[in-house]
């Protein structure tokens, strides 16, 4: 639970300057990663991923494939970590839960009516019981963005509570849907709401709006936290998703993430990236660190 | 809001601070071992033969050495800038002054990252700097008056502008080739001759515009360039065939220049020292804000003039600014300057480093509070760690005098009155700043606060369009954009 009691007043979340945001955000990315700096930080990258398949074509095939592709990424290269964990919809929790075993990769199950949230509040508890009951350990939720543009806050701020109480023991993650919310103010102003409704993670995007996770955004998530934690000592953990596909933009997450709230948060119990593609192109940069020469793409499963 | 108190918490960014080194190649630095005086298209030995060296002030290690110009050499440019002007360059057509200046501004294009390992080799500041600030905006002044220099009726309309003719121009050693172009570009686009002296510790940028300058064919003696220290400087001040005097540095040497002009024909620009307020309301967006006070006072080592040296936070958000700043500047990597990831680099001189930590010992003294940020600092080279202070007084020497070094003051207020009375509290007026989400409180700020230039939401913004100058002792005439141009004519 929260330390404190008193949910604060949303519409006076701070404020947001918008060139400030993007310069900042900007200037994470002239930092210079190399060497020991770079291999660590890739591996550290790889194992905060939530590899994530959600299609309405998803099969207990392709997600079985996806599960031994979590834990063996790349055999011929030793020492290397596993991602953090496979994120599916619930109909899809069973199979992976299944195939994953003891590995220790945690199964997300997005859920409450993903990815618009456009469902009553009772059918969105029992997407996420139905959910837990298969096994996840994490649901990635939705918020209600018509309700929040309609200031709705408390009603957003209800629903997240609900869905947390149906979590238990699971680990809730709030997705913002940060490409429909329009300013960073209202970014600021929704990860407020859920922190303070008890999310575990806040998170960006789904993946099926453009423009999903960007560094500006992440920032003032991050910022959020930073604010969240002083004021209860709760820890907060982030998940940008969608749009991060390659290492170097990876890295800059990182450097953000280290320079805004330290390295107590660089470990996959703090920070993931949502991310389908991004495994193989971090694996392609490893591989290139140990041996100096790119490799085609071949030589990286798909799956 | 009624919230825990906790004061344990603690972010810890030690490895924030460590990543693996990322030092820029010096490769691209052609630095000579001696350097002459850039005289007439020429680059000559200076007549009393002697030469002083300039050193990397990160290592301590002796760069090169530069020319030690005397009152002869500095005759001796003067005469050619004067034959230059009177033969040459204002029968220029102003179209041909602009194709020059234009060429200048794409050669320094071309030599960008040799410019930039070099300023920062001389200087201290770090290459992210150099790379990204220094050198793009040199060039970008170029750029900008070579397109005024044909449009002078535009730029002042039903008035026939006419050059000066000789303009002698002293620049500081905190932007050495940034403030090379913000001289000399308006002075050629406006139809004026040249000398001009970097500051001692830093000339090798300077110089190396001066081979660019003769690379691009510039007629001889259009543009001079002598190294030397302040008697050099004199020599160009009191020179009686020289016409106008820019001058960059300190407000003590902008006193003794003006008056040594005094009772003359000299024209003069003046950009002397600041002090500037940096007032943070409680309804600015805080984040940003800090972000803006650190840029605004580490930026460049805080070797900035129009630095935002007094912060001033409304009491209301006092503690959670303070906290905000304290995590950001535990960020800030301080050390080799030529280190890609370096935010603070070398402190440009000894000498400077000197009475920076004599401030330091000065506001202790005073019953301020110090902190400075637990950053790592090379044993070799002149460092400061990023430091401000707070418990600091109106009354205080170090919220009053300029530092010139990563030194933050810190005070509160109350009211939009108080904070404007404060701000004006000062001998100084070059520049401030106001962070608030109100859009009327910032039109009220800067008609009252008395500063050239006034940034609200940001800090340290500089843009070849846009003109800077000072109030007060801060200094008077203003470089940059249309201004820029007046203070190179006179209206016949």
């Amino acid at each position: 639970m929260i330390a404190t009691q008193i949910t604060p007043d949303f519409s006076f979340s701070p404020r947001v300057d918008q060139v400030g945001i993007e310069e900042r955000a900007a200037r994470f990315t002239k930092r210079s990663i190399k060497n020991e700096t770079k291999i660590n930080g890739l591996k550290l990258a790889l194992n905060m991923i939530d590899l994530t398949t959600l299609e309405g074509k998803d099969t207990d095939g392709k997600v079985k494939q996806l599960c031994y592709k979590a834990v063996h990424l790349l055999d011929n290269y030793p020492g290397l970590p596993t991602v953090a964990a496979i994120c599916v919809y619930p109909s899809m929790v069973k199979v992976a839960k299944t195939a994953l075993g003891n590995s220790g990769v945690k199964v997300a199950a997005v859920a409450t009516a993903f990815p618009s949230g456009q469902a009553p509040r009772d059918v969105k508890i029992r997407d996420t019981k139905y959910a837990i009951s298969e096994g996840a350990d994490e649901i990635d939720m939705v918020i209600s963005r018509g309700k929040f543009h309609q200031g709705e806050y408390n009603f957003v701020f209800d629903e997240i509570a609900a869905v947390k109480e149906a979590c238990g023991e699971a680990r809730l993650k709030v997705i913002l849907e940060t490409g429909e919310l329009g300013t960073y103010d209202k970014v600021r102003r929704a990860s407020d709401i859920a922190m303070y409704a008890g999310a575990d993670f806040i998170k960006t995007s789904t993946g099926k709006i453009s423009p999903a996770a960007t560094m500006p955004v992440t920032l003032v998530m991050l910022e959020a936290i930073r604010d969240f934690y002083y004021k209860t000592g709760k820890r907060i953990a982030m998940k940008p998703a969608g749009g991060i596909s390659k290492s170097k933009l990876a890295l800059h997450y990182l450097v953000m993430l280290n320079e805004v709230l330290g390295e107590e948060w660089m470990n996959n119990q703090w920070f993931r990236f949502g991310a389908s593609s991004l495994a193989n192109d971090i694996l392609m940069q490893l591989m290139k660190q140990k041996t100096g020469v790119y490799q085609s793409p071949d030589y990286f499963s798909i799956d | 809001m009624a919230v825990k108190k906790n004061n344990t918490i603690k972010l810890k960014f030690e490895s924030a601070r460590n990543l693996a080194p990322a030092p820029e190649s010096k490769s691209a630095a052609k630095i000579n071992e001696r350097y002459d005086l850039f005289i007439n298209g020429k680059f000559e030995k200076p007549s009393n033969k002697k030469y002083f060296a300039t050193i990397n002030p990160a290592t301590e290690e002796k760069l090169s050495e530069v020319a030690d110009a005397n009152a002869a050499d500095v005759n001796k440019a003067v005469v050619a800038a004067r034959t230059a002007y009177e033969k040459t360059w204002k029968k220029t057509a102003p179209k041909e002054r602009a194709k020059y200046i234009y060429r200048i501004a794409r050669m320094i294009q071309e030599r960008a990252r040799e410019f930039a390992v070099i300023e920062t080799l001389d200087g201290g500041k770090p290459i992210r700097e150099s790379r990204d600030f220094d050198v793009p905006t040199a060039a970008n002044h170029f750029f900008y008056y070579a397109g005024w220099a044909d449009k002078l009726e535009y730029a002042f309309p039903n008035r026939n502008a006419q050059p000066l003719g000789v303009a002698g121009q002293i620049i500081p050693w905190n932007f050495p080739l940034l403030m090379a172009a913000w001289k000399i570009a308006p002075a050629l686009a406006t139809g004026n001759t040249v000398v001009l002296k970097p500051a001692e510790t830093t000339s090798l940028t300077a110089l190396k515009l001066a081979e660019i300058i003769q690379e691009a064919d510039l007629p001889p003696g259009v543009v001079n360039i002598i190294t030397g220290a302040g008697e050099t400087g004199a020599a160009i001040v009191n020179h009686p065939d020289i016409n106008k005097i820019a001058f960059t540095g300190s407000t003590a040497v902008g006193k003794i220049i003006q008056k040594a002009i005094a009772g003359t024909n000299k024209k003069a620009t003046l950009e002397l020292g600041g002090k500037a307020a940096n007032i943070i309301f409680d309804d600015a967006p805080l984040d940003q804000a800090v972000e803006g006070v650190i840029n605004g006072i580490f930026f460049n080592q805080g070797h900035v003039c129009c630095a935002g040296s007094r912060l001033y936070v409304q009491e209301s958000v006092y503690k959670i600014v303070l906290q905000k700043l304290k995590d950001r500047m535990e960020t800030m990597i301080v050390g080799d300057p030529l280190d890609k990831n370096t935010d603070i680099g070398a402190i440009n001189s000894k000498e400077q480093l000197r009475v920076i930590n004599n401030y330091l010992k000065i506001g202790q003294q005073e019953g301020a509070e110090m902190y400075q940020s637990s950053a790592s600092i090379p044993t070799r080279g002149f460092f400061c760690r990023p430091t401000i202070f707070t418990n600091v007084a109106q009354s205080n020497r170090i919220a009053q005098e300029e530092i010139f070094g990563p030194v933050l003051t810190i005070q509160t207020f109350r009211t939009d009155d108080e904070v404007i009375e404060k701000a004006n509290n000062s001998p100084f007026g070059l520049s401030a700043g106001v962070w608030t989400d109100k859009g009327s409180k910032i039109f009220n700020l800067s008609t009252k606060l008395r500063a050239g230039v006034i940034w609200a939401n940001t800090f340290n913004k500089f843009d070849p369009t846009s003109p800077f100058g000072g109030y007060k002792e801060s200094g008077y005439g203003r470089e940059g954009g249309l201004h820029g141009l007046g203070g190179y004519v006179s209206f016949v």
